[in-house]
């Protein structure tokens, strides 16, 4: 009897506890909410929207018929040759943009890890690229760079005796590339540049002094260190890379050669295609392969965040 | 800051010997130099007459501001460059003060009273920036259409502050998370209120780290051109929707457009070499402090 009357006591100072905690709890989360509500609102809803148009033949020519299709427009991508190339591009432009920044910017990471006359400054230079309006690089890169005429590689070329060279028509994939990788470059560099300093140079002196050379130091100690770094570098770039628009729009246009999904996908679309059901399936293909690539990087920033608390 | 000035024992890398040395810094220098080239080059080209411009390169001609003079005086066409600078300018000012508002409530509460799963909310606010743009582009041309908001500042303001928020939340994480836990137990103790603790122990702390975390959500709605050009094709768009549409429209532009870029570009690189180092801290410690 008197073991029940605690066993009640202490269940409902349980209660008053657990309510507490969840009063708490509550307070804890509002400030989140509105940010939470925005994003969702904004971000997710629209993909569940596409979704349900993948599902449609819908050309958005008046009156908009739509038709329900089930997975038609699924099982006709494997046959839809633009489909293929533009997924292809896209796979060709993201890993090589990616990876060509990744091995330049670390590059210069460690080029800029050492005291010399003017280091603020050159990082100040190498940085810039990066902070330049899309838009701007790649016309910049186009008529000044890249242009058979006008353009100051092609000066250079002919200086040595050589043809000038349309790059831009020429190599569209290659010229899209290599203005990427001006712009990410700088981005990677420093991402690299904050995992270099923040090494424990005690370890690197005690390496030293055990008479180790400049590579094993660099293969066994600072590489392991800079993973996560690099690992981030990847991440980000990749995000961004994978949905580059601007550079293609203005580099190449309308022209075969480096048309990604994105820019395909906006073509088939708003940009005058109309066919927003088959577009929309497009479009949830690319949002799978982006989950893919994201579920594998959130698993490593899973990993680097362990340790904080 | 600390992340970037080492202790002065360390040692670089690269190159022990001092020739090696003097040559590794030469070469950093050439790097950088020619990295840089091609905006020095843009902005010469600013300076040139179109059909100076308009030719093969050359290095020594006589420099005019007329082109600059130009872009900001010309009011042709459905947007001209100072309309396309004020819409870039209202959109990206409003945008980030809204991103700020939401994010910096959501920051604090995940850094300095976090609650369960406060990692998972941190993910979902991330993941949204893995889901590309284009996914979601017809809806949002439908909803805008059908709202009536197609050509609009406003809903490139809305679609900024969402396309920003994930980034600044995440940013602003690191940096409330800086602020030494003991602190603000003391100015509890001390019975100093929420709003005294966050104005006068949080804020002095952050104050860089937020300033930091609203340039770059300057510097990237600035820049950002696929949903303007999207949404906002013509009338009441922004700066680089403009300098897209007068390299297709116009003959004799390189000089000009050049110029115009000059003025585009300038106010986010300045932006960016002001707030280079703590920006990048900022995106890396995110994830890794």
């Amino acid at each position: 009897m008197s073991n029940a009357v605690v066993d009640r006591d202490t269940e409902s100072r349980a209660d008053e506890v657990k309510r507490l905690e969840r009063r708490e709890g509550w307070k804890r989360r509002i400030p989140i909410l509105p940010a939470l509500l925005f994003t969702i609102v904004v971000t997710q809803i629209p993909f569940l929207f596409t979704l349900f148009y993948s599902l449609t033949e819908w050309r958005l020519d008046t009156p908009e018929p739509r038709e329900f299709i089930g997975l038609d427009n699924y099982t006709s991508l494997p046959d839809d040759k633009f489909f293929r190339d533009a997924a292809w591009i896209s796979v060709q432009m993201t890993v090589m943009a990616v990876l060509f920044s990744l091995i330049v910017g670390t590059l210069l990471a460690i080029l800029l890890d050492r005291k010399f006359f003017g280091q603020g400054f050159v990082r100040t230079l190498l940085i810039t690229p990066f902070l330049v309006m899309p838009v701007v690089a790649g016309f910049m890169w186009k008529t000044q760079m890249f242009s058979a005429t006008f353009g100051v590689i092609n000066w250079v070329i002919n200086l040595f005796g050589f043809e000038s060279v349309e790059f831009a028509t020429r190599y569209p994939l290659a010229s899209v590339v290599v203005v990427l990788v001006w712009q990410w470059s700088p981005f990677m560099m420093l991402i690299v540049l904050a995992g270099l300093q923040g090494q424990d140079t005690s370890v690197l002196e005690a390496a030293r002094v055990d008479g180790a050379t400049t590579f094993g130091i660099f293969r066994q100690i600072t590489f392991p260190q800079l993973r996560p770094f690099l690992e981030l570098g990847t991440l980000l770039g990749a995000i961004y890379l994978i949905q580059v628009y601007d550079h293609i729009e203005v580099i190449v246009g309308g022209q075969p050669g480096a048309k990604n999904l994105p820019f395909y996908i906006a073509q088939r679309s708003i940009g005058g295609g109309n066919r927003f059901g088959l577009a929309s399936a497009y479009s949830i293909v690319m949002v799978i392969a982006a989950i893919i690539i994201a579920n594998i990087g959130l698993r490593v920033l899973s990993n680097l965040l362990k340790d904080d608390s | 800051m600390a992340v970037f000035t080492r202790a002065p024992k360390a040692e670089p890398i690269l190159g022990q010997n001092r020739v090696v040395a003097h040559l590794l810094a030469l070469l950093t220098w050439i790097i950088g130099l020619l990295f840089f080239f091609p905006l020095f080059w843009l902005t010469l080209n600013g300076f040139k007459e179109e059909s100076v411009a308009n030719s093969s390169p050359v290095l020594f001609f006589d420099p005019t501001l007329d082109r600059f003079s130009e872009v900001t005086e010309s009011t042709t066409g459905l947007l001209s460059f100072t309309e396309a600078f004020g819409n870039s300018f209202w959109i990206v000012l409003i945008s980030t003060v809204l991103v700020m508002a939401l994010a910096v409530p959501a920051a604090y509460a995940l850094a300095i009273r976090p609650m369960r799963k406060w990692r998972d909310v941190l993910f979902f606010f991330i993941s949204t920036k893995f889901l590309p743009i284009v996914g979601a582009i017809m809806p949002l041309w439908i909803i805008a259409r059908d709202l009536d908001l197609l050509g609009t500042r406003t809903v490139l303001v809305i679609l900024y502050t969402a396309m920003n928020l994930p980034l600044a939340v995440w940013m602003l994480r690191s940096f409330f998370a800086e602020v030494p836990k003991e602190l603000i137990e003391a100015a509890q103790i001390d019975g100093c209120s929420l709003i005294g603790q966050i104005r006068q122990v949080i804020m002095p702390i952050v104050a860089p780290g937020l300033a930091a975390t609203a340039l770059l959500c300057v510097i990237f709605a600035w820049n950002e051109f696929f949903l303007a050009v999207q949404l906002n094709p013509v009338g009441a768009s922004t700066i680089p929707v403009w300098v897209n549409s007068q390299q297709k429209f116009q003959g004799q532009f390189l000089a000009g457009l050049s110029a115009a870029s000059v003025l585009a570009t300038l106010p986010v690189v300045l932006a960016g070499w002001i707030a280079q180092k703590r920006m990048i801290r900022g995106l890396a410690m995110g994830a890794i402090k």
